[in-house]
């Protein structure tokens, strides 16, 4: 006998014709596009040269309660050392609220009294270094930079002999896969597995999820199209699109902030379209399982986009998180992502090292693309 | 029954059009409608129904021509116009997330109506639709049919002059078809101009008079007697047939 | 006005109504708050040294004890050679590589002075800086040990010791003592609550009536564009001041975070800043279509807006071209009003200048969007 599904089988162009005219629906809505191609350029643009946390105008403020020549020395110092720049000296510490109320200072040296009579005794003088801590990296930075200054200072005293007895152990530090801690090439990756999150799992799920209000998939599901190939034609336009954005941000990236890619490019785009594939799923079973657009916004960004931002290492460190945080973050998909995409790019590393996360990702993709048809059988069919 | 007795003009149309770029959706349209009559506006899908009848509420400016509504010019004095006429869209318009009194109540409050009047105007009004068990259900509970009639209903909460009704039957059985339109006989019987565009040609007969469009210009327009016995038609659908044919053949 | 009154009985019935709206309104910042919280550091605690010590004396064990004893390196299995500590880089097994040289304990007795090799793994960027801050005073502190344990220091230091003009250095860390990068980012984050209800819920909600056809409907009424647009603006108005006032007694009570300054100034502030917030949402439903295209656009807007402020990394590291261009920025005059206000306890005064700005950013983009609604297209 036979049976109905087998006589209304169709050839594969269907599906082929399907996921064209999804692929125009895409390319129709140019507002959205724009976003798309827009923002990972703009945000590359913004993380390799506008975001960083160096300290390049360091403003000081001293408290000179009795200046005399030790003080003006030391003044003169400060105003002459390249990175600072002396914006005020007062008498008392009575003006130093106002100035970090009003941002007009970031570091204050409160000098002693009779700061020239001291030393010249070869007594020790106090110095008190007040920084503006409300931003803890910055704060410890600023300090860092104003005590080498002062060790300068110090060493060149009248009557300073070379301290025999403290030896000197110095360290010639490597800073390996980035020497110059470029913040680029550090927030590149990361940036890829953003983009990427966000072109396929935010966009597929509110994509579905519309069609699923507005009754358009029921009308898909009624047509010779099997639920898989539903899946898969709405799926694979935003891999398309996925995969060229990658190339535009990795293009841009190496174009204005040469950033390195050591590794195999081929390898790069392959773990990334494993990843979109990891991302779309998740952006489907999202779309399953919530009854709105909006329901379906709300769980894409809380189930993709934050974690992927905020857990997946891209910009603050895993392994400066708290012990308990640590393993949860293995189940984030960025988090693998972005230690391959760092392998590679920076480490030029291949799949021997990277065969873990690789695994790892790929068992994420199968489960989730199982888990995701399974969902879409269940609840929009 | 034809109400082309009665009084002033409702709507007058002079030559109205609507370009967008190089195209030209509406094209020099002209017509009148009298006060209390039941104008049925036909067209297919992408004739320029939608555009036409975007202009007389005041959503869109026209390009040339003109129009005035209720009296007043819908270019100049859109505004006033609004103050004057009711609207049905097509997907009716009600907030989904809000009870069938919680609807009532805001375009009322909207159109001016006092306090008391709401609360006269919500009890008539539910009683006349059967709805008194649902009147605190919020609207997305209730069945297409009800929906329909209350969105209807509410178009007209205000005793507006015109009520512009855009494919107010779509989607539904013709059981209730039958009763909106006995709804809006009601409503013109007590004076209200009823403009409504469909494009199920066999609502036609249910009009004092239609108009037919094609490709942006008025074809016919006539009692659907009159243009039957013009086109040798026995359905105002075979009237149609032959002018949009016609219009190809053009 | 009567009609204004309906109106508003309307909106807030349908927010109060919209279990997304609240939820995404708490449960975000909430959720992050709680993220951010626990994972926003750049502290390295453990990080895996690998010791390649070719002197093998008293002095390199003692170095790699100290390193040991600060709790923030963690001593990795030794390989045997460099290549296989570079190894152990590559598999993300090391952090850090201390390469003691074959002559440290001879150069430190005969000339005073040795060095050691650092290598760190910069893969991660933020990690590598801290761990080589840690590095150097690891090495200094030890230095200095030394300088009193070394044969044939003792005398000479003696001698030396006196008369030997020093500066003791203290610091202070005003505002944050605790150096809590908690405090820092909480201000960030009410910022980032108040910002997102303001922008992203306004365009969503008047773009959602635009999909349904219910705004249609609405432009077809005689209400005016000033009713409308009151309408829809200060429910989501109070629901911004709301969700603040949420955001800021999970702070409080949650995570600690005092408010120094006065808690009436950051409501009035925050009601300057959500006037811009909720115009550039209102502005963008004028121009998109769909919800999805609402939320893309404003989702596009926000994070620009957000990263330009300062959330992350401050306003004056950033160039000078960039630098000007934040100066337009509404966000970051308002989150220097949060910080300085939550953190550094400013008053009016204090804030005067960014609050002034802000105003004028406000009515620019207010007046902007209003201009852009219509009741009715041409």
């Amino acid at each position: 006998m036979i049976t109905p599904r087998k006589r209304m089988r169709r050839p594969p162009s269907t599906l082929g014709a399907f996921v064209t005219k999804e692929l125009h629906h895409i390319l129709r809505d140019r507002q959205t596009l724009a976003i798309l191609l827009l923002m990972p350029l703009v945000q590359v643009l913004l993380f390799g040269y506008a975001l960083r946390t160096d300290i390049r105008d360091l403003r000081v403020a001293v408290v000179d309660p009795t200046p005399d020549v030790a003080t003006q020395r030391l003044r003169t110092r400060l105003a002459a050392t390249a990175r600072f720049r002396l914006v005020t000296v007062s008498p008392t510490t009575k003006v130093l609220p106002e100035l970090f109320q009003r941002r007009t200072a970031d570091v204050a040296i409160v000098l002693p009294t009779s700061f020239a009579s001291t030393l010249g005794r070869g007594d020790t003088a106090q110095v008190l270094l007040v920084t503006d801590a409300s931003d803890p990296n910055t704060g410890t930075t600023m300090q860092v930079y104003v005590r080498s200054v002062l060790a300068d200072f110090e060493r060149e005293l009248e009557g300073a002999r070379p301290r025999a007895g403290a030896p000197i152990i110095g360290i010639a530090s490597r800073m390996r896969f980035n020497p110059t801690l470029e913040s680029a090439n550090l927030f590149v990756p990361g940036l890829i597995a953003l983009v990427l999150t966000l072109v396929s799992a935010l966009m597929t799920a509110i994509s579905l999820s519309r069609e699923k209000e507005l009754g358009t998939l029921e009308v898909l599901l009624v047509s010779p199209l099997r639920p898989w190939q539903i899946i898969v034609g709405k799926v694979v336009p935003y891999l398309v699109l996925g995969f060229a954005i990658t190339c535009l941000v990795l293009t841009a990236a190496r174009i204005a902030f040469h950033v390195p890619l050591r590794g195999s490019v081929t390898l790069l785009l392959a773990e990334s379209v494993l990843f979109t594939i990891v991302s779309l799923s998740l952006g489907v079973l999202v779309a399953a399982r919530t009854s709105s657009q909006r329901a379906a916004m709300l769980g894409a960004l809380v189930g993709t986009m934050m974690p992927t931002a905020l857990l997946s290492g891209m910009i603050f460190p895993i392994t400066s998180m708290p012990g308990w945080l640590q393993p949860v973050t293995r189940i984030v998909p960025a988090r693998w992502f972005i230690v391959i995409a760092r392998g590679i790019m920076l480490k030029g590393i291949g799949i021997e090292y990277l065969w873990r996360e690789t695994a790892v990702l790929a068992g994420m993709a199968l489960l989730l693309l199982v888990a995701a048809t399974r969902s879409f059988h269940a609840h929009l069919d | 029954m034809t109400g082309s007795a009665r009084g002033d003009r409702s709507i007058e149309v002079d030559g109205l059009t609507r370009r967008f770029g190089t195209f030209t959706a509406v094209d020099a349209i002209s017509f009148d409608v009298a006060q209390g009559e039941v104008f049925g506006f036909l067209g297919a899908n992408g004739a320029g129904k939608t555009t036409a009848i975007r202009m007389l509420i005041g959503l869109l400016a026209p390009t040339a021509g003109s129009a005035r509504v209720a009296g007043y010019d819908v270019a100049t004095q859109a505004e006033m116009v609004k103050r004057n006429i009711g609207y049905m869209s097509q997907r009716f318009s009600l907030y989904e997330d809000l009870t069938v009194r919680e609807n009532i109540t805001l375009y009322g409050g909207i159109y001016g109506l006092s306090d008391e009047a709401i609360e006269k105007r919500t009890a008539e009004l539910v009683d006349r639709l059967d709805l008194r068990d649902d009147v605190d259900t919020r609207v997305k509970s209730i069945p297409l049919g009800w929906k329909q009639k209350l969105a209807f209903s509410v178009a007209v909460l205000h005793d507006p002059k015109v009520v512009f009704l855009d494919e107010p039957t779509g989607g539904v059985d013709p059981i209730t078809r039958r009763q909106f339109w006995e709804l809006i006989y009601t409503t013109a019987a007590a004076g209200t101009t009823v403009f409504v565009t469909t494009h199920y040609m066999d609502e036609a007969e249910y009009c004092d008079r239609v108009s037919i469009m094609v490709d942006g210009r008025i074809v016919a327009l006539g009692t659907p007697s009159e243009l039957k016995a013009q086109y040798e038609a026995r359905t105002i659908d075979d009237v149609f047939v032959r002018l949009a044919r016609a219009g190809n053949a053009a | 006005m009567r009609i204004l009154r309906f109106l508003l009985r309307k909106e807030y019935l349908q927010i109060f109504r919209d279990r997304f709206m609240v939820a995404q309104m708490l449960l975000l910042p909430v959720i992050q708050l709680a993220i951010l919280a626990n994972a926003a550091t750049f502290e390295v605690k453990g990080a895996r040294l690998v010791v390649v010590d070719e002197d093998r004396t008293t002095s390199s064990r003692g170095l790699i004890d100290r390193f040991v004893a600060s709790r923030r390196f963690q001593l990795a299995p030794a390989p045997v050679s460099t290549r296989g500590a570079d190894e152990a880089m590559l598999r993300r097994q090391a952090g850090a590589i201390l390469r003691i040289p074959i002559a440290f304990e001879r150069d430190l007795v005969r000339t005073r002075a040795a060095q050691v090799q650092l290598v760190l793994n910069a893969e991660d960027g933020a990690a590598a800086g801290v761990m080589l801050g840690y590095a150097q005073r690891i090495v200094a502190d030890y230095a200095d040990e030394l300088g009193a344990t070394l044969p044939g220091a003792s005398l000479a230091m003696a001698t030396v010791r006196a008369g030997q003009p020093t500066l003791d250095v203290r610091t202070r860390g005003w505002y944050n003592p605790e150096l809590d990068y908690r405090f820092y980012m909480v201000p960030g984050i009410l910022v980032q609550l108040v910002t997102m209800v303001g922008t992203f819920l306004t365009a969503l909600n008047i773009v959602r009536e635009k999909e349904l056809g219910t705004l249609e409907q609405l432009n077809v009424t005689p209400i005016t564009r000033g009713q409308f647009i009151a309408a829809k603006l200060i429910p989501l108005w109070s629901l911004g001041l709301l969700g603040l006032a949420i955001g800021l007694a999970v702070a409080r009570f949650a995570f600690h975070v005092p408010i120094r300054g006065s808690v009436l100034l950051v409501f009035g502030t925050a009601s300057v800043y959500l006037l811009a917030a909720l115009s550039v949402g209102l502005l963008v439903s004028t121009m998109v279509e769909t919800q999805q295209q609402a939320m893309f656009v404003t989702f596009f807007i926000v994070l620009v807006y957000l990263l330009m402020s300062g959330l992350f990394t401050p306003v004056r590291s950033m160039p000078t071209w960039a630098q000007w261009i934040a100066q337009a920025n509404p966000t970051m005059h308002y989150m220097e009003i949060m910080r300085g206000i939550m953190l550094r306890g400013a008053g009016l005064r204090e804030i005067a200048h960014h609050l002034a700005v802000l105003a004028v950013c406000a009515v620019a983009v207010f007046t902007l969007s209003v201009r852009q609604y219509a009741k009715r297209a041409v």
